[in-house]
């Protein structure tokens, strides 16, 4: 089956970043393909590469940078969404006289019409949140 | 219309208090210009997202309660409300927006978009869709 995968919540914050982890993860080992994964409202938070967590904690944000390198996953964060919440990539930086940059690898920044678009392209869109 | 998938977006939290209603709307704004069959719900708190006379002078943030009355000239014009959901809150239609949009195949004549269901109703809507998108 063809997902598209909606992450709602940031992470450490809300379990929900985590089971979209863990069922993407788990999709694709059963062979699914996944379309998109779609990072809206505070999952924005999922895609920066400034976090550190305590060394005796999981790293949400690099797993989700592994898991996309692993499976070429195409993984978009809502541009909207990412500007209020200070998601930053080279292109917004320039555009909106950013002094730095926090987009983790395997990430990019994009409209809400890639939701839309991998809600219609897909088989199912699953949503993650509260 | 025909290879077009039924998208529903549903509304389930108050206007105010989580950004979920607002970034909800902005994805029913992106959504619209992708020509699928859209409806929206709104049930739980989220009918409060539809009450008339709205206003957010006193928590600094924006009223974004008229654009719900700009969905119809996006072609998003079919607005389930649940009445449970309504009457649990002690309200009724009349606190909510007149919303309308206007129909070319007549002519232009403005009818409502707004549609009161039962729970029950609703969930015969919820399971007819493609596409559901939660907020």
């Amino acid at each position: 089956m063809k997902l598209t995968i909606q992450v709602n919540e940031g992470p450490y914050q809300h379990q929900s970043a985590d089971s979209a982890y863990f069922f993407t993860k788990a999709a694709l080992e059963k062979g699914h393909k996944i379309y998109r994964v779609f990072f809206y409202h505070d999952g924005v938070n999922n895609g920066t590469r400034l976090t550190t967590p305590p060394q005796d904690d999981r790293n949400i944000v690099n797993r989700w940078s592994e898991l996309a390198k692993e499976h070429d996953l195409d993984m978009v964060v809502c541009v909207a969404a990412a500007q209020r919440r200070g998601i930053v990539d080279d292109g917004e930086a320039q555009r909106n006289g950013k002094d730095a940059t926090n987009i983790a690898d395997g990430f990019r920044i994009s409209g809400l019409g890639q939701l839309v678009e991998g809600a219609i392209q897909s088989d199912r869109l699953v949503v993650f949140g509260d | 219309m025909s290879n077009a998938k039924k998208m529903m977006y549903i509304n389930r939290k108050a206007p105010y208090g989580t950004i979920y209603a607002w970034e909800s709307l902005e994805v029913v704004l992106i959504g619209a210009a992708f020509e699928q069959d859209v409806s929206l719900a709104f049930m739980d708190d989220g009918v409060y997202q539809l009450t008339k006379g709205q206003d957010t002078s006193g928590i600094g943030m924006k009223n974004f309660s008229p654009t719900y009355a700009a969905l119809g000239d996006f072609e998003v014009n079919k607005i389930y409300v649940d009445k449970e959901s309504l009457e649990e809150r002690g309200l009724t239609l009349d606190d909510l927006q007149h919303l309308v949009w206007e129909d070319e195949d007549e002519d232009w004549a403005e009818k409502d978009s707004i549609r009161l269901v039962s729970r029950s109703e609703l969930s015969d809507v919820l399971a007819d869709q493609d596409v559901l998108f939660n907020f």
